[in-house]
């Protein structure tokens, strides 16, 4: 049956044309010159001041990169991209290492303004109790400010931006760097490596449970740039931190390329949360312009009983290239990953998540809906695998689309691999079979199924998006009730 | 990886490439078969064997399976062919008109059925039967290389054409291999029942154990309107035998289409379904018991193109593992734009009986009209304990218990066989293979 008017009114609402981060903030800038080379990704390495080792990494990636070619499996269909047609690195003129907000340009200040970001900390008023989030906030190639950092220290948390941590921190940097997605485990992250700029890096130690929430926000502002950041989280043994990410872009004829590699690792009995909010600029009705977002996003649950979890909400970028996984390593290591991807106008959406396990006892969760509207694609590409040690592996895999309107397309691509005999996976595409016992219990206090499946589905998804920082936190809340009444599988 | 990589004919690639240039000029047909050959080759000489990364063959690494090609088989003649036929067993008592062939060739075939005509294939090629024309029409099933690799070669089978006046037809295809010498064979039969006509069909495929044997076959069926069509297939080749297997469907308006496949021979097996809508309101069931053991490999791959509304299709295959065995299931419905109120269910579901095997489940879904339902599911795991114990508990030895587990297992998806004998044969088959499990 066809989506309810609600569902469709909601969608409406978040069209293409809806975007409201579609503003540039006029600011000088230092640009590399156009184009991809040798000499870009020293130039790249020199502008950060990388040591040596770090410049060696990167040129590495890029000679590799040379020999690898796009793929070209995911129901995505986009013009060639030229790689030399591109700037890969700007950063706004006035900001020489500032050191205090102050020093930071003004027109900067007011976009963040703009976008509901705080930079400035908030102070306790006595008697107040404010939620209070730690802010990186990555302007095209650079960090601009990062907040909060000196309360972190105190609790011994490294929040900096990975440029800084690669000079301050090497030993951590080079331990980890790579050390989940390797520099030729993809196209898109062989480019990234060799020509990133700019991310954030968490460093939780162990026992510490890490006062606040962590954020950045990425915003690409120049015409013609490619932003490619890094992001880097390690959990120590025991140690607890909750991560959110925020991503926007102005409105442009022209496609721009985002091309992210983040990676986690956590150790013993840590937990990392992931969260997303992806509204990069998706392009008009037509199809003219918006972000090709291509991102490698992945979690290693190194240590035992250890916990990584992925939430996305996914609204915006012409083109969605991602798929957040979870590498069940550890012995009773478990994953979870959560996704709700929208789709208006001639978007195409091709994410999902891959489940690998490969210790004893692990487990993972997979809730995933996809909302297709307008003329745009909007596919699920998930992998579950247990290997031959993963004994009592457990899956569990919630996948529903939607369609509004006979012009789109919702496409389901589950990858189920079990070599291991004890190993449970459960891939579901309806709603009545989540937990009959929770359903039962929902019901019999007189919520109606549908009530009770957004409940049960919804509800650890609402408690992460409460603690978002920016403005729309208010519409992802909104996108999380939409009903998927009518929903195939 | 995405690293460039420079392909190299394999042995087998090479062979079949020769191979094709000697045969073409002595394969029936004329002009229109010929193009149609070349057509097809010319698909397999652009792509090679299917290999792992192509994304229909992920599971099934047939570049990698198919290490040689070896000869083509002769027809056997006379005497040969009765023996060959001879060391087969039945399937059971069907009482079912039977076409036979041996090593792929037809060597027997009923003349006398109201409503029914069959032509061997080489003879329909040769004289440009008018139904030959209708070959290889199904648009989904085009690109992929078994199939036109069959096309390419195909020498022998039959043309069968069932008309309405033939009632509640009843057909058996029976195919036996055997020889001396490793050897290829690729059947092909193009079956068309008319509208409002009825076919019962099954076809059996036997084969002796410890020969590496290759059989690349192909049953096409073409249903007209409100034609009710069941159909069943059973794989029993021998162990060391490469199998790979085509069914392409053509619906017409309410047609009723059922078909089951039970998987239990061969070393490396590949069954592959392309069904297509092309009317309104078909009814569409589609069965798989496959029971594998020691380093069996079998897939089944299916795709569903609902391309007009109101059709209704429910899909049940279940996979059972032991050993070092690989099972693999790839399921795809499409619905296409406009093909609104299309009702797909796909449910795949395997047990892995031992510590070593594998399953491999891709149930895929691609939609694009909103007013559909569409579902599927995957399940994968292992005999369920505290059933065994429950079992155990009243008495029943462990082998006993899982053999009855096993059994229920496979029940479900039997009950898409629509006549009772033939389910009872292979209920029969099922519970061989389990009597064997040590």
């Amino acid at each position: 049956m066809p989506a309810v008017q609600e569902t469709v009114e909601r969608v409406k609402a978040i069209d293409v044309d809806q975007y409201k981060y579609g503003f540039e903030t006029i600011i000088e800038t230092d640009k590399a010159p156009k184009g991809l080379s040798e000499e870009i990704v020293r130039f790249i390495s020199a502008k950060k001041g990388e040591p040596a080792w770090m410049t060696e990494w990167r040129l590495d990636a890029y000679q590799r990169w040379l020999t690898m070619r796009e793929p070209k499996w995911a129901r995505v269909d986009y013009p060639p991209i030229d790689y030399q047609d591109a700037y890969y690195y700007a950063a706004p003129k006035r900001l020489a290492g500032p050191e205090t907000l102050d020093d930071v340009d003004p027109e900067i200040l007011k976009t963040y303004e703009k976008l509901g970001i705080p930079l400035r900390e908030q102070e306790i008023l006595a008697g107040v109790k404010t939620s209070r989030v730690a802010v990186d906030a990555v302007f095209d190639s650079v960090s601009v400010a990062t907040t909060f950092k000196a309360e972190l220290a105190k609790a011994g948390v490294i929040f900096c931006p990975i440029s800084e941590a690669i000079r301050e921190h090497p030993e951590l940097v080079k331990k980890y760097l790579g050390s989940v997605v390797p520099v030729t485990d993809n196209f898109f992250a062989t480019l990234n490596s060799a020509v990133f700029t700019d991310g954030s890096f968490v460093y939780v130690p162990p026992g510490v449970r890490c006062p606040m929430e962590l954020s950045t926000y990425f915003r690409i502002n120049e015409r013609n740039t490619g932003q490619f950041e890094r992001t880097l989280i390690i959990a120590d043994k025991g140690s607890y931190v909750s991560y959110l990410e925020g991503c926007t872009a102005p409105q442009r004829d022209e496609n721009q390329l985002h091309a992210a590699v983040v990676e986690l690792i956590a150790l013993d009995d840590a937990e990392i949360k992931y969260s997303t909010v992806q509204n990069w600029y998706p392009g008009d009705a037509q199809g003219r312009g918006g972000i090709f977002n291509f991102v490698t996003k992945r979690g290693d649950c190194r240590g035992a009983r250890s916990k990584i979890s992925w939430t996305q909400v996914e609204t915006g970028s012409a083109i969605t290239w991602k798929y957040p996984s979870c590498i069940l390593r550890g012995d009773g290591s478990s994953g979870e990953f959560y996704s709700i991807a929208i789709s208006n106008g001639r978007q195409q959406v091709d994410s999902g998540t891959k489940m690998i396990h490969l210790g004893k006892n692990t487990a993972s969760r997979i809730i995933s809906k996809g909302i297709a509207a307008g003329r745009s694609d909007n596919t699920y590409r998930g992998l579950v695998s247990a290997h031959r040690k993963a004994s009592g592996a457990r899956n569990f895999t919630n996948c529903d689309s939607l369609l509004i309107g006979d012009g789109c397309g919702a496409h389901t691509v589950p990858y189920i691999e079990s070599k291991n005999a004890s190993a449970v996976f459960e891939h579901e595409a309806t709603t009545s079979k989540i937990s009959d016992d929770q359903m039962f219990y929902c019901l019999q206090r007189g919520l109606s199924s549908e009530e009770a499946v957004a409940l049960i589905v919804n509800g650890f998804v609402k408690d992460v998006l409460q603690q978002l920082p920016m403005e729309f936190a208010v519409e992802a809340q909104k996108l999380i009730s939409i009903s998927l009444e009518g929903s195939v599988g | 990886m995405t690293a460039e990589l420079s392909i190299i004919r394999t042995a087998a690639e090479t062979e079949l490439i020769e191979r094709f240039s000697h045969v073409r000029p002595v394969l029936p047909g004329d002009g229109v078969v010929k193009r149609l050959r070349d057509e097809a080759f010319a698909l397999f000489t652009a792509s090679g064997l299917p290999h792992r990364r192509i994304e229909e063959w992920k599971y099934t690494d047939l570049r990698a399976f198919m290490r040689d090609a070896p000869p083509l088989a002769l027809k056997p003649e006379g005497e040969a062919a009765a023996r060959l036929l001879g060391q087969a067993p039945p399937l059971g008592d069907l009482a079912t008109p039977q076409l036979t062939f041996a090593n792929g060739h037809l060597v027997a075939a009923p003349s006398d059925l109201a409503g029914i005509e069959i032509v061997p294939l080489a003879d329909a090629l040769a004289s440009g039967h008018p139904l030959t024309a209708r070959m290889a029409g199904l648009e989904i099933a085009r690109g992929n290389t078994a199939l036109a690799l069959n096309t390419a070669f195909m020498a022998d089978g039959a043309i069968v054409h069932v008309r309405r006046e033939a009632g509640a037809a009843r057909l058996e295809l029976r195919f036996v291999n055997g020889a001396a010498q490793s050897f290829a064979t690729s059947p092909r039969l193009f079956i068309v029942v008319d509208d409002g006509a009825e076919l019962d069909l099954v076809e059996t495929h036997q084969g002796p154990d410890g020969l590496a044997y290759q059989v690349n076959s192909a049953v096409e069926i073409v249903a007209g309107a409100a034609a009710r069509v069941s159909h069943v297939r059973v794989n029993d080749e021998g162990l060391g035998a490469l199998a790979v297997s085509t069914l392409t469907v053509a619906l017409g308006a309410g047609t009723d289409f059922k078909s089951f496949a039970l998987t239990k021979g061969a070393s490396v097996a590949r069954h592959q379904i392309f069904l297509g809508c092309a009317g309104e309101n078909a009814t569409i069931a589609l069965g798989g018991a496959t029971m594998l053991r020691g380093r069996q490999h079998a897939d089944t791959t299916l795709l569903l193109d609902h391309a007009v509304p109101h059709c209704t299709s429910r899909e049940l295959f279940k996979t059972v593992v032991d050993d070092e065995a690989v099972g693999v299931f790839q399921g795809k419905i499409i619905v296409r734009p406009h093909a609104q109120k299309s009702d797909g269910r796909m449910m795949s579901a395997a047990l892995l009986l031992s510590e070593g095997g594998t399953m491999n489940n891709k149930p895929e879904l691609e939609i694009f009209a909103d007013d559909v339902q569409c579902a599927h599911g995957a399940t994968c795991g292992a005999l369920d304990d505290d059933l065994l114990f429950y079992l155990m508990a009243r008495g029943l030895p462990r082998p006993e218990a899982e053999a009855l587990m096993v059994e229920a297992f496979l029940g479900e998806p039997l009950e898409f066989v629509v006549r009772d004998d033939v389910r009872d044969a292979l209920a029969g088959l099922a519970a061989t293979w389990l009597s064997e499990r040590r």
